[in-house]
């Protein structure tokens, strides 16, 4: 027995079943599964620009008649989104299955949608395991599922599944059936006059699947009391076995198609029945279109956030245990850029400068929070760019404060690239910050395109940011050191005064915690209290309470020496 | 019965391999075992945290309110925060460590009052988990010291932990964090608070 987490047993389960090909990008709680899937011997695996170019290089390898695995978070198959539905027509050659993983409470997310919806509204089977050792044997079992039935299938997981250990017997590789390449475009070529057949097919499938899915071992009754049944799947079985250890439970192992006739014989069987799910409504909808009474919990479940075992209790009217009451004077731990980041100087003087600041998706959107403060807005990722440029519409008649939108590399290849190009090709204008520190930070600095590391180490290189953008015919493009601060300022002014060209600034150099290196730190000497260093929001530079003078903790500090330049009376100086 | 152990602190103090080890001891003496890690924020000084949860069956990986058994803090202001996971007879253990938050660091809120206190009150026991790794030879092994603390409750033999720290630390650093394990084990037995 190993502990792997679910993450790690995906991949394992993908692995054995014999897939040879991975793509993805990277999205917490998801990252994981192709990182360890890439650590498996004889499996091609990389990161792609975003999840779309994943699932097509998916699509592609499974049309050639691999296995082929795909992972993303939940925001991630909305960009995967266009090839998902149809894919679900075109159907598969070799297995085709993809991980999407959800995260109800957003630990690390912009919202908590539920990609059930998806598996409904595209017609793909959905698996929902409950813990590793079922995401390992679901997935595998996924390929022989998706070849059989010619379709892709989704593998849905949920930050308690994707992040949490538990023990599993790792699957030994099995070699899969042969699936030779033949050229079909009938199937594979998607205009209206192919099309039209295959969705007729895609009808029949449905068909199909409803009767396979009355009989999947992975759909279980555990039986109990006959006074209350539960329907529930993944993270949320476990909590209801623990919270209502003798109610009957439904547990769905495949949450699209349901099993129709089952769930009608359960609800039968029972006194009162309730669907008990996280932060959605999907799974208590399709089962009261089955007919069946679902019935209201005696106090509500919450409707946002992941489920405990403690919420479900509360739902059924038992009290909590006794328990200490949260202390009110407790201060909040929100995380920070780190000491160092060159991210921070970029967002000081935007503030500085009163800009309207379009944000984007990664580290940086810590800016946003005090004593930075810096963003109006961070929607998803691409979308600093474009967003600015419909500010810019908007604004262009009225005076208005610069708008910036500021965006990472990583995110810039993901989609804000494709943002730019629609800027240009508008002649839009406003600046556009590329904050370039050589990695995908945010989620563990994964390769991407322009620092040109990959997945597997295969060689590649760095593409040219400063090249691609002056190729769009954006004139006005230079590259500034983030941790020079008059450097930052002048390049920022000089963008922001012309209002109606096109600026672009990469701001090039490497997150801290690539190669971890530390200069000298730090110290401050002859403090006034004036407090500007503070506003910078670095977790090494502290206040003394007593005496309202600033302090550098020198072990935090890295000696990026950031502070130094904003001191007006020179009193930050490298300790020697 | 399942036993639920409520691990916190903050990014960079180890607690993510404690609760590694402590999972993969709970294993080792054949129980099943459930870790969910919350570490989405964590190298960017977020809070951390993590349930371990073993018995000889589990279900549910994630304690609530009132719920765990052991609440390990690595840093006091965390085990103040995450308090009221514990329950009424539970043991906890804390951290003399001090990790201000940056509205702390510049001087927006204060260091919640008499926390030490406090958390006595709630039948902490302190463990001045630094200075005795230092003493050990690592001073970066305080998560150790926590874990040696812990395991001075748990029913696991001395020689399954000194295993699963062995094979999970940095082999370079095997036998600093192995004192430092037994320096927390002899702590506890000695002043953990008696309930
Ligand atoms: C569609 C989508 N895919 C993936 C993610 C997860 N995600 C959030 S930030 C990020 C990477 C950001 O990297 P970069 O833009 O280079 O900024 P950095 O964190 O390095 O500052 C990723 C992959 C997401 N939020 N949305």
């Amino acid at each position: 027995m190993e502990l792997l987490s679910g993450n790690e047993a995906i991949a394992q389960g993908a692995w054995a079943a014999g897939a040879t090909i991975g793509a993805a990008y990277p999205g917490t709680p998801s990252t994981e599964a192709m990182e360890a899937f890439a650590k498996l011997p004889e499996v091609y695996a990389g990161w792609c620009v975003n999840e779309k170019v994943a699932l097509e290089v998916g699509v592609g390898a499974s049309a050639a008649g691999a296995r082929a695995f795909v992972s993303c978070k939940h925001v991630g198959l909305n960009v995967a989104a266009d090839p998902l539905f149809t894919a679900a027509y075109t159907g598969v050659n070799g297995g085709l299955v993809m991980l999407v993983a959800d995260d109800p409470g957003m630990y690390s997310s912009q919202n908590e949608q539920d990609s059930h919806y998806y598996a409904a509204a595209a017609h793909v089977p959905m698996l929902d395991p409950s813990d590793s050792q079922e995401a390992q044997d679901m997935t595998a079992d996924a390929y022989e599922l998706s070849e059989r039935f010619d379709v892709p299938v989704l593998i849905r997981s949920t930050v308690r599944i994707s992040h949490t250990r538990t023990p599993v017997e790792p699957a030994e590789r099995a070699t899969p059936p042969e699936h030779p390449y033949e050229s079909d475009p009938a199937k594979w070529v998607m205009m209206p006059a192919f099309a039209k057949p295959r969705r007729k097919v895609q009808l029949e499938r449905i068909g199909a699947l409803e009767a396979w899915v009355e009989t999947c071992p992975y759909n279980q009754v555990i039986e109990g009391t006959s006074a209350v049944g539960v329907i529930c799947s993944g993270a949320v079985f476990q909590h209801v076995r623990e919270a209502l250890p003798d109610a009957s439970v439904f547990k769905l192992g495949v949450t699209w198609p349901l099993p129709k006739e089952r769930l009608r014989t359960f609800a039968a069987s029972v006194d009162t029945l309730y669907v008990i799910e996280e932060a959605s409504t999907y799974l208590h909808d399709a089962v009261a279109a089955l007919g069946i009474v679902v019935d209201s919990t005696p106090c509500s479940l919450p409707r946002d956030g992941e489920l405990n075992p403690s919420l479900i209790r509360a739902a059924f009217g038992e009290a909590a245990p006794a328990h200490h009451m949260p202390a009110d004077d407790v201060p909040a731990r929100p995380p920070a850029l780190c000491p160092g980041c060159p991210h921070r100087l970029v967002f000081k003087e935007l503030s500085r400068l009163k800009a309207i600041v379009c944000g984007d998706i990664g580290c940086y959107t810590l800016g946003a929070l005090p004593p930075l403060s810096c963003m109006d807005a961070c929607v998803c990722m691409g979308a600093s760019v474009s967003m600015a440029h419909g500010f810019e519409l908007a604004l262009a008649s009225k005076g208005h404060r610069p708008v910036v939108g500021v965006i990472g590399d990583s995110t810039f290849a993901h989609s804000g690239l494709s943002s730019l190009l629609s800027t240009a090709y508008n002649r839009g204008g406003g600046t556009i910050c590329v904050l370039d520190n050589r990695t995908t930070a945010m989620t563990g600095r994964q390769g991407n395109p322009f620092n040109g590391t990959t997945l597997q180490e295969r060689p590649s290189r760095e593409m040219d940011i400063e090249g691609i953008v002056a190729s769009l015919g954006i004139e006005d493009v230079s590259v500034v050191d983030p941790n020079d601060m008059q450097a930052v300022r002048s390049a920022l002014k000089a963008a922001t005064s012309e209002t109606d060209t096109l600026s672009v600034i990469v701001f090039r150099r490497p997150c801290v915690l690539i190669d971890r290196v530390r200069s000298k730190p730090y110290l401050i000497t002859s403090c006034t209290g004036c407090g500007v260093c503070l506003t910078l929001g670095c977790p090494a530079i502290g206040k003394h309470a007593d005496t309202g003078l600033s302090y550098i903790d020198m072990d935090a500090c890295i000696g990026c020496g950031q502070c130094a330049q904003y001191c007006r009376f020179n009193a930050i100086e490298v300790a020697e | 019965m399942s036993n639920k152990v409520f691990l916190c602190g903050v990014g960079g103090q180890g607690t993510i391999l404690a609760a590694h080890v402590l999972a993969q001891t709970a294993l080792r003496c054949g129980k099943h075992v459930k870790v969910s890690e919350i570490h989405g924020m964590s190298q960017r000084g977020g809070a951390v945290v993590t349930d371990v949860v073993f018995g000889d069956e589990v279900a549910s990986m994630v304690c609530g309110p009132g719920i765990a058994d052991i609440v390990i803090s690595f840093e006091l202001i965390e085990a103040l925060r995450n308090l009221p996971m514990l329950r009424e007879g539970g043991h906890l253990i804390v951290s003399d460590e001090l990790i201000k938050p940056a509205s702390v660091l510049t001087g927006r809120n204060p260091v919640p009052a008499d926390l030490v206190g406090r958390l006595q009150a709630a039948g902490a026991t302190i463990v001045p988990a630094r200075a005795t790794a230092v003493e050990a030879g690592n001073a970066k092994a305080s998560n150790m010291v926590m874990l040696g603390a812990l395991s001075a409750i748990l029913n696991f033999e001395e020689g399954a932990w000194i295993d699963t720290v062995s094979a999970f630390v940095p082999p370079k650093t095997v036998e600093a964090n192995i004192d430092a394990f037994r320096a927390g084990r002899a702590f506890f037995a000695e002043k953990g608070a008696a309930l």
